[in-house]
């Protein structure tokens, strides 16, 4: 897409330089990876805004890598950029590695199971501009916000928990556990070295620090769908950890 | 202060305002309304909480959004999407 002339010779030709890079962590996505690739493409073609995506596989045995190759190959190497690890390292490293090879001077975190749909980050990066947000976070609760694929059960835990979050830490954001975010990209490198904990409890403890540190944080209703390919279960350990990690957090910060 | 140690305060000055209302250790003869009324309230503050907490929760509950047009949508974009990849050259 050309940059029209007029739009360099407006004051707002600062908007221009400004590139997204997204964090795809994968493991074992090679039927998702090309899906979720191919819309990021269409909805930041048609948006206009500077982009790469950025794939951390960790040595995925079902050939991930090798799709992402190919895709490569389709959408160009400054478009899809490569950055793979040897094996399953966790999602803060993941980060950690990815920020290092971005280009962009934000970045987006987000699933690549399609659970998260990529029609939704013009509305974060509008949001971003509109507030200069350090952080904008998707939410599946407040607003036109919400869920496909799950029974009244998990609804039950997922809003109980939520409760539970909320009159403990008083976060500022409806939606804790979610990962779909929009960072600046210096402020996604302060939060995760700071942050400690794994799992959901590591979004949790992003947007607490997030808070402590002074950073304003904007948020965008997301449609969340699940179980497209997979299966995504909530048994009694995840519970039991998510629990842990909401004490740790409500006792340390 | 963490939100642990808000809590502590926070339970602290109610308890030790509680204590001072309803068993009155400093003599000061306040009028017996205000010790009718503060002795059963730790209770009653927690009851109300739990009903709060119960019914906002049954709320939020009803009123989740089932997103079925965004699953939809995304059904007819998958299909969408393996199509032109393979015209592109995509091996699945």
């Amino acid at each position: 897409m050309q940059y029209n002339m007029a739009n360099r010779k407006t004051s707002k030709s600062r908007e221009n330089s400004d590139k997204y890079s997204v964090l795809l962590p994968t493991y074992n996505e090679r039927e998702n990876l090309p899906l979720i690739v191919w819309l990021l493409v269409k909805y930041f073609g048609e948006s206009g805004y500077d982009y790469e995506i950025i794939v951390i596989d960790d040595g995925s045995p079902d050939g991930t890598l090798e799709v992402a190759e190919q895709l490569q190959n389709i959408y160009g190497a400054d478009k899809i950029v490569l950055r793979p690890r040897e094996k399953k390292l966790g999602l803060g490293t993941a980060y950690v590695h990815g920020i290092k090879h971005a280009t962009g001077n934000f970045v987006i975190i987000m699933d690549a199971d399609l659970s998260h749909h990529p029609k939704f980050i013009p509305e974060f990066i509008q949001k971003q501009r509109e507030g200069g947000f350090d952080l904008v976070s998707g939410t599946r609760y407040s607003g036109k916000g919400g869920v496909y694929g799950w029974d009244l059960h998990r609804k039950l835990i997922s809003r109980g928990a939520n409760f539970l979050t909320q009159v403990l830490l008083r976060p500022g954001a409806s939606d804790l556990t979610g990962s779909f975010r929009l960072y600046k990209k210096e402020v996604l490198e302060q939060l995760v070295k700071k942050c400690v904990s794994k799992g959901y409890v590591f979004q949790m403890e992003m947007i607490v620090r997030a808070r402590q540190l002074g950073y304003s944080i904007g948020e965008v209703p997301i449609t969340f769908v699940d179980r497209v390919y997979g299966e995504s279960k909530l048994g009694g350990n995840e519970i039991v950890s998510f629990l842990k990690g909401l004490l740790t957090l409500f006792a340390t910060t | 202060m963490t939100k642990l140690l808000e809590w502590l305060l926070c339970i602290l000055v109610v308890m030790c305002t509680w204590g001072l209302l309803t068993f009155d250790p400093l003599d000061l003869k306040l009028p017996l309304v205000y010790k009718e009324v503060a002795w059963p309230m730790p209770v009653y503050l927690l009851v109300v909480f739990g009903c709060y907490s119960l019914a906002t929760v049954g709320y939020r509950v009803a009123t989740f959004n089932d997103c079925n047009e965004a699953a939809q949508e995304l059904q007819a974009q998958i299909k969408e999407a393996k199509q032109d990849l393979q015209k592109k050259g995509l091996k699945f």
